[in-house]
């Protein structure tokens, strides 16, 4: 192919995104077709990969093909090992995509699908994939040290134990909030639960065949799980259908939540090979099989979006969660658009399986790429859904009102057409007996995924396709929670070790034990305030995790640009300083009105202050004041941790910009902590 | 065929089914010329040791 052509091949994919993009920005009233987005996005991430970053592969960290990466030099045939680029790709796609860029989107929708979709589009390729590709380079030449590490190494200790603090308040939150997406999406559905509930043994067995009956057996015991995962699905609609059974699965959402609690426990305490790594490889292949067969189906079918481009909910009134467009709409897509747990990632297991530097931009900017692009399948999946539909499903009934009618009158009022009938058909034939103030977004991702599924792939089979899409959202949700905990508890036994060593290993059961607990009480307590929440619980819990998710992103922005500044290369450090600055912006922004608004639905104070008066003038009926001393608290011890939060934010950047302005007033800073050239071999 | 057979090699690193094969050349390579290299790990015992490496550290995101 001659430079001529393949010029002329991206001047027309540079019109193909501009027109596509124009669309999806312009159209008002007449309805968009999904395959709009899709062609936006693939154009803007093709271009953005070919350009952006190969410039700031080349130009502004100066991969080097040539030098020996930490997996080649190091190579130990375990945890440093010289690995395929594509197998290298697959692993970290995997680690970093969860069930964040499937939530985060689906809520961000109560604005219109155009904000959303331009903060996935324009936060993924400027910052997050950023962010991934400049975190794993910095970590490759530092024989694959973690985040907190360098952050220690090349800025100073305040940055390292900010990283620390903050990965594990971001778990604890993080786990909550996902732990409520599972207990709303099985709240009286005999169905969901039953299949829910099946997905443990199966692990179990999975886990078994995998260590005993044929050790090692990868595929094979995988392949066994997925098909047993498949007949739950259909087992839990048979369930559904048997009077005696359905009522042993048919739950409120406290015993639930109690139980994911348990569970949550369990996992942490039991041995990974029983139920952790078979589950991983479970959810593994569900997330890829079902991510891929969404976006046939999406192009296959090309449905209409029917939510407008913006709606009058961007003034901060929404009912799914409360707060302005700017800085909301920022804190609520984190992941998709610019994550950073993904720094985590970036920072453990990645850089020590990559072979050449080479395949830095590839691992790191392209996965970040594909996870951008589930985002923009799952805001697809939400707003094909009539808003009044939407709605319905994602308003907590504290907003919206606890009866059917009231939740239509409401709605419709919004200018959103619904009625009872249509959302009871609907309801039914997902196998479902109610789809109201289903929070959390599961349901109604289900929901979409169903619609768009079942079209393409037999449509009698929406209840199947429903429930698969739970199974699916909730498997690795499962994993997420199973994981989470058991990281935080390894953090916590570090700390922990420093004040009476026997706590501190491993595998010292009372210690296990204790730490378990300890992190299973801080999530389960998060989640616990949540159910009881008649507002929905959601409405807190994700902004907060939001801003603690910016929180590290910006922890690791920090980092790579205090270490291109360090390095020479400060007429380049705008590639992470921007985006730094902006994460600074949203983060404070979101955070100074989480604090200080007067409305109560933004402000944690005011919602503190205004439950308070409310129960003591006596307002409130008898089973929201039972609760209310509850409320009131967790408002309060919000408030303080997203102060804690921003602090620390503000404490690592100024750090970072004195070490920069030691370092231009030539007075002495950290050394690099980069290896010295090594030749590779590997050709 | 040949695409098909690489592809169905990258499915099983990718998944770690050929972890065994992987370490048992990477035992011939390096340890088994040392004077006081140990017996290769059985598969079993091998398979153990690599799932409880594989999940230590923050191993999975939101």
């Amino acid at each position: 192919m001659s430079t001529f052509w393949s010029r002329v091949g991206w001047v027309g994919i540079a019109v193909m995104g501009a027109t596509a993009l124009s669309r999806v920005a312009l159209a008002r009233g007449e309805s968009l077709n999904a395959l709009w987005l899709i062609t936006a996005a693939v154009c803007v991430y093709l271009i953005a990969y070919r350009f952006y970053s190969a410039w700031i592969a080349a130009n502004v960290l100066a991969i080097d093909a040539t030098r020996a990466t930490p997996a080649e030099r190091l190579n130990n045939g375990r945890d440093y090992v010289p690995t395929n680029r594509w197998v290298v790709f697959g692993h970290h796609f995997a680690a970093i995509a969860g069930p964040g860029p499937l939530v985060g989107p689906t809520l961000a929708a109560q604005f219109g699908y155009l904000p959303g979709t331009l903060w996935i589009l324009i936060g993924a390729v400027l910052g997050g994939a950023v962010q991934d590709m400049v975190t794993l380079f910095l970590s490759t030449r530092r024989n694959g040290r973690s985040l907190g590490q360098m952050a220690r190494d090349e800025i100073g200790a305040i940055g390292g134990t900010a990283a620390l603090i903050g990965t594990f308040l971001i778990m604890i939150i993080l786990i909550a909030v996902l732990g409520l997406v599972v207990v709303n999406a099985m709240k009286h559905s005999p169905w969901g639960t039953s299949t829910v509930a099946a997905t443990i043994p199966i692990a179990m067995l999975v886990g078994v065949y995998m260590r005993y009956i044929r050790p090692g057996r990868v595929l094979e015991a995988s392949l066994l799980g997925v098909i047993l995962l498949l007949a739950a699905v259909v087992l839990g609609g048979w369930v559904d259908h048997h009077p005696l059974l359905a009522a042993w699965f048919d739950h409120e959402g406290l015993p639930l939540a109690f139980s994911v609690i348990a569970y949550g426990f369990a996992a942490a305490v039991l041995p990974v090979w029983l139920l952790l790594a078979p589950r991983d490889y479970l959810s593994t292949y569900m997330k890829l099989g079902t991510v891929l067969m969404l976006a046939i189906a999406i192009l296959w079918l090309r449905p209409e979006i029917h939510m407008p481009a913006i709606t009058p909910f961007i003034d901060g009134s929404g009912p799914i969660f409360g707060g302005k467009l700017f800085p909301f709409v920022f804190i609520t897509i984190a992941c998709g658009a610019i994550s950073g747990f993904h720094a985590l990632i970036a920072s453990g297991t990645t850089p020590k399986l990559i072979s050449s530097e080479a395949d830095i931009r590839m691992i790191g900017y392209g996965a970040m790429l594909l996870e951008s692009f589930v985002a923009i399948m799952a805001m697809i999946a939400a707003t094909v859904l009539e808003p009044g539909v939407y709605f319905a499903i994602n308003s907590p009934a504290g907003v919206v009102g606890k009866e059917a009618l009231d939740a239509v009158n409401t709605i419709s009022r919004w200018g959103y057409q619904v009625s009872v009938e249509q959302m009871q058909q609907l309801a039914s034939a997902m196998g479902e007996s109610t789809l109201f103030a289903r929070t959390g977004g599961a349901p109604s991702l289900a929901v979409g995924m169903a619609s768009i599924l079942g079209t393409v792939f037999g449509k009698h089979l929406l209840a199947l396709w429903y429930h698969f899409a739970i199974m699916f959202e909730a498997i690795f949700i499962l994993t997420t929670l199973d994981a989470g905990t058991r990281v935080g508890r390894f953090m916590l036994q570090d700390i922990l070790g420093h004040l009476h060593p026997k706590l501190g290993e491993t595998s010292y059961m009372p210690s296990v034990i204790l730490t378990s607990a300890l992190v299973v009480a801080g999530w389960g307590y998060f989640l616990y305030i949540g159910v009881i929440d008649p507002n929905g619980g959601v409405n807190i819990l994700w902004p907060l995790f939001g801003i603690a998710n910016q929180m590290l992103a910006a922890i690791a922005l920090s980092v790579a640009t205090g270490v291109l500044i360090k390095s020479g290369k400060v007429t380049k450090a705008w590639v992470t300083g921007l985006p730094l600055l902006w994460l600074l912006a949203i983060t404070s922004t979101a955070a100074y009105q989480k604090l200080l608004s007067e409305d109560i639905r933004v402000g944690f104070f005011a919602a503190a202050n205004d439950l308070a008066k409310k129960l003591s003038s006596g307002l409130l009926p008898p089973e929201k004041a039972a609760v209310a001393p509850q409320l009131i608290f967790n408002q309060q011890l919000d408030a303080w941790l997203t102060l804690f939060f921003v602090v620390m934010l503000w404490v690592v950047v100024l750090d970072m910009v004195r070490m920069s302005w030691r370092y231009f007033s030539h007075q002495t800073i950290r050394p690099s902590s980069e290896v010295d050239y090594v030749a590779s071999t590997l050709a | 065929m040949q695409a098909l057979k690489q592809i169905w090699q990258r499915i099983r690193q990718l998944s770690g089914d050929d972890a065994y094969e992987r370490y048992l050349v990477h035992y011939a390579q390096v340890h088994a010329a040392q004077p006081d290299a140990a017996m290769p790990l059985s598969r079993a015992a091998f398979f153990k040791q690599w799932q409880e490496q594989k999940w230590t550290g923050v191993k999975r995101c939101c």
